[in-house]
């Protein structure tokens, strides 16, 4: 239903210039776009196509030439692997929590920032979304041996300064300290988005509900939050994608360790296929994890695409 | 009893210092890697924590024997600007015509640009790595270059298309009648004016290209390793290398870092795909 109300509007804007264009010369448009259409084109279907395949063969490096046909085996395995429950919870978890950190938080902290002018509102700012411009290896090594190390760690001393014993979280606590790191890092992203979305909230109309005898809550909820509707929408789909594939930050850490305490999916297919070698299973749980990203993915552009193109 | 003016004075001063105490905790981190980056090993490792030390250049000044940091960093700065260059080559004229010459199908093109970003990379992990292995394109700046750009088309073709969209129509009329090719138009007009706009998409591409590290992970080894290679190189460390550690980590992040403060609005126009201005 949504298409087609798009639609409409579109296609009757388009028409008169598309003929108008016409006259003049033919339109160079199919000839510009179709470089980039055909690359990601490519881009999408070949990998996926053979990852498709290599799902349904056997296929490991180890025993080259036994490429037989086994139907659904690689995902039955997969499936069954004890790695998949803890794998699939810990994505679960890690997303899920990564988002509501960000968003929750992100909202609360622009709105801050947004409330009052105060002195150095401009470092603050500059301060707030550093992290999320430093590189995922970084600040995984940074979180592990400066904040999280239990000896000479910035938290065992905290720790120590109020008598407590100092916590090994990355032993203890390996999936909560990967999800701290994680939101240390993608809730500058959301104050980033959130923030600039805010200041092109219409300021007259703040101070007219607040001249009603709005309170700075009243306006918060009645304004502020029915505003940053879509920039929240933006944040949790660009936030989903990203986290559904979180890697760099398991590796050099905590290797998905003990155990499978901090394995994710993505961690996971990379164990089968670079550690295992085992081609036709990895593919078998990337297939997942694509159709995992899409079912995330048609629920999120269902609520905010038509956003996106209804403003342009 | 206060008068108004003066609680809102008091309301902004104690807003104020909230603020700066979140701002200052969320980038600890950051500060903290700094500083490290200037104590000696024996002080970077010290317990309690020290916040006053003698500070030394010694790991800035030994980078480059002790981690061939030069390499590493070069491999970053070809990857990161041999893709951005190919993607702009790319998403400009891409953006230029769905922006000018709109079709029926130019939205349903946008959002399928969009769509692509849905797949995720450990869906591809093994054809792409098996692909690269049999080009013989594994561990090569060309492989990575390749991934990056198709990764990053779609962020960059929707961000010029926004800043190309804002563009009256007419200015571009204008040239046409005048007799302006379609590549006289788009560089002799079309770039001059939307230069800032152009500038934050190539600033956003390379922030991408430098930080991403699943491909960089699982496709180099050494010879085309970037930095976050060489970064995560340090998780199986050998003896004390906290300030080691920090001194390269705050070398290959400063250049992104100040890209990104310096662009830190326009970023969100990319970032959200042009849902936020």
């Amino acid at each position: 239903m949504s298409t087609t109300t798009l639609k409409s509007p579109v296609s009757a804007q388009a028409q008169p210039r598309k003929h108008t264009a016409h006259k003049r010369r033919t339109s160079p448009g199919w000839f510009l776009v179709s470089p980039s259409v055909m690359l990601l084109l490519l881009w999408m279907i070949v990998p996926l196509g053979m990852t498709i395949y290599f799902s349904l063969i056997r296929y490991n490096l180890l025993y080259p030439g036994e490429n037989d046909f086994v139907g659904l085996e690689n995902f039955e395995y997969f499936v069954t692997d004890t790695g998949f429950t803890p794998g699939m919870t810990n994505t679960l978890l890690l997303v899920g929590s990564v988002l509501l950190i960000s968003v929750v938080l992100g909202v609360l902290i622009s709105a801050l920032l947004e409330a009052t002018n105060f002195w150095g509102r401009g470092i603050v700012r500059v301060l707030l979304i550093s992290p999320f411009f430093i590189m995922p290896t970084v600040s995984a090594l940074i979180w592990k041996n400066l904040i999280f190390h239990p000896v000479s760690g910035i938290l065992a001393a905290v720790w120590k300064f109020f008598g407590a014993q100092p916590v090994d979280w990355l032993a203890h606590f390996p999936l909560l300290s990967i999800i701290l790191i994680v939101s240390w890092q993608w809730l500058p992203f959301a104050i980033l988005i959130l923030m600039t979305a805010m200041q092109s909230l219409d300021q007259e109309q703040k101070e007219a509900a607040r001249l009603d005898g709005a309170g700075p809550l009243a306006i918060f909820w009645h304004l502020t939050l029915p505003h940053l509707a879509r920039p929240i929408a933006v944040v949790v789909m660009i936030e989903t994608i990203f986290l559904l594939s979180v890697f760099a930050e398991i590796f050099t850490t905590t290797s998905g360790g003990p155990g499978f305490a901090s394995t994710n999916l993505a961690y996971l297919i990379y164990n089968q296929a670079l550690l295992q070698f085992d081609v036709g299973m990895a593919s078998a749980g990337g297939l997942i994890a694509v159709v995992i990203a899409n079912i995330a993915a048609i629920i999120l552009v269902r609520m905010i695409g038509k956003n996106l193109t209804q403003q342009q | 009893m206060l008068t108004l003016k003066q609680s809102r004075r008091l309301q902004s001063v104690v807003l104020g210092a909230l603020a700066w105490t979140v701002a200052l905790i969320l980038f600890f981190p950051i500060f903290w890697m700094i500083l490290t980056s200037f104590k000696t090993e024996i002080d970077a490792f010290a317990t309690p924590p020290q916040l006053i030390f003698h500070p030394t250049l010694e790991n800035y000044l030994h980078i480059q024997e002790r981690s061939d940091y030069f390499h590493f960093a070069w491999n970053s700065v070809a990857i990161a600007f041999g893709s951005t260059i190919i993607g702009m080559l790319l998403a400009v004229p891409a953006a230029y015509s769905m922006a000018f010459h709109e079709t029926r199908l130019t939205k349903q093109t946008l959002l399928w640009m969009l769509s692509t970003k849905m797949l995720p990379a450990v869906g591809v992990l093994m054809p792409i790595y098996l692909m690269t292995k049999s080009l013989g394109l594994l561990d090569t700046k060309l492989s990575l270059i390749i991934i990056y750009t198709l990764i990053n088309l779609p962020i960059m073709v929707w961000m010029v298309y926004t800043y190309f969209k804002d563009i009256p129509k007419d200015i571009l009329e204008a040239a046409r009648l005048d007799g302006a090719t379609t590549v006289q138009e788009i560089v002799r007009v079309l770039l001059p004016i939307s230069k800032g706009g152009l500038a934050s998409t190539v600033l956003l591409s390379l922030i991408l290209c430098w930080n991403e590290a699943f491909w960089s992970l699982n496709l180099t080894s050494s010879s085309a390793a970037p930095l976050t290679a060489l970064i995560a190189s340090y998780s199986s460390p050998e003896g004390l290398f906290w300030a080691k550690l920090s001194a390269v980590s705050t070398l290959a992040c400063a250049p992104i870092l100040i890209f990104g403060w310096i662009s830190q609005k326009q970023l969100v126009r990319g970032l959200s795909f042009g849902a936020v201005k």
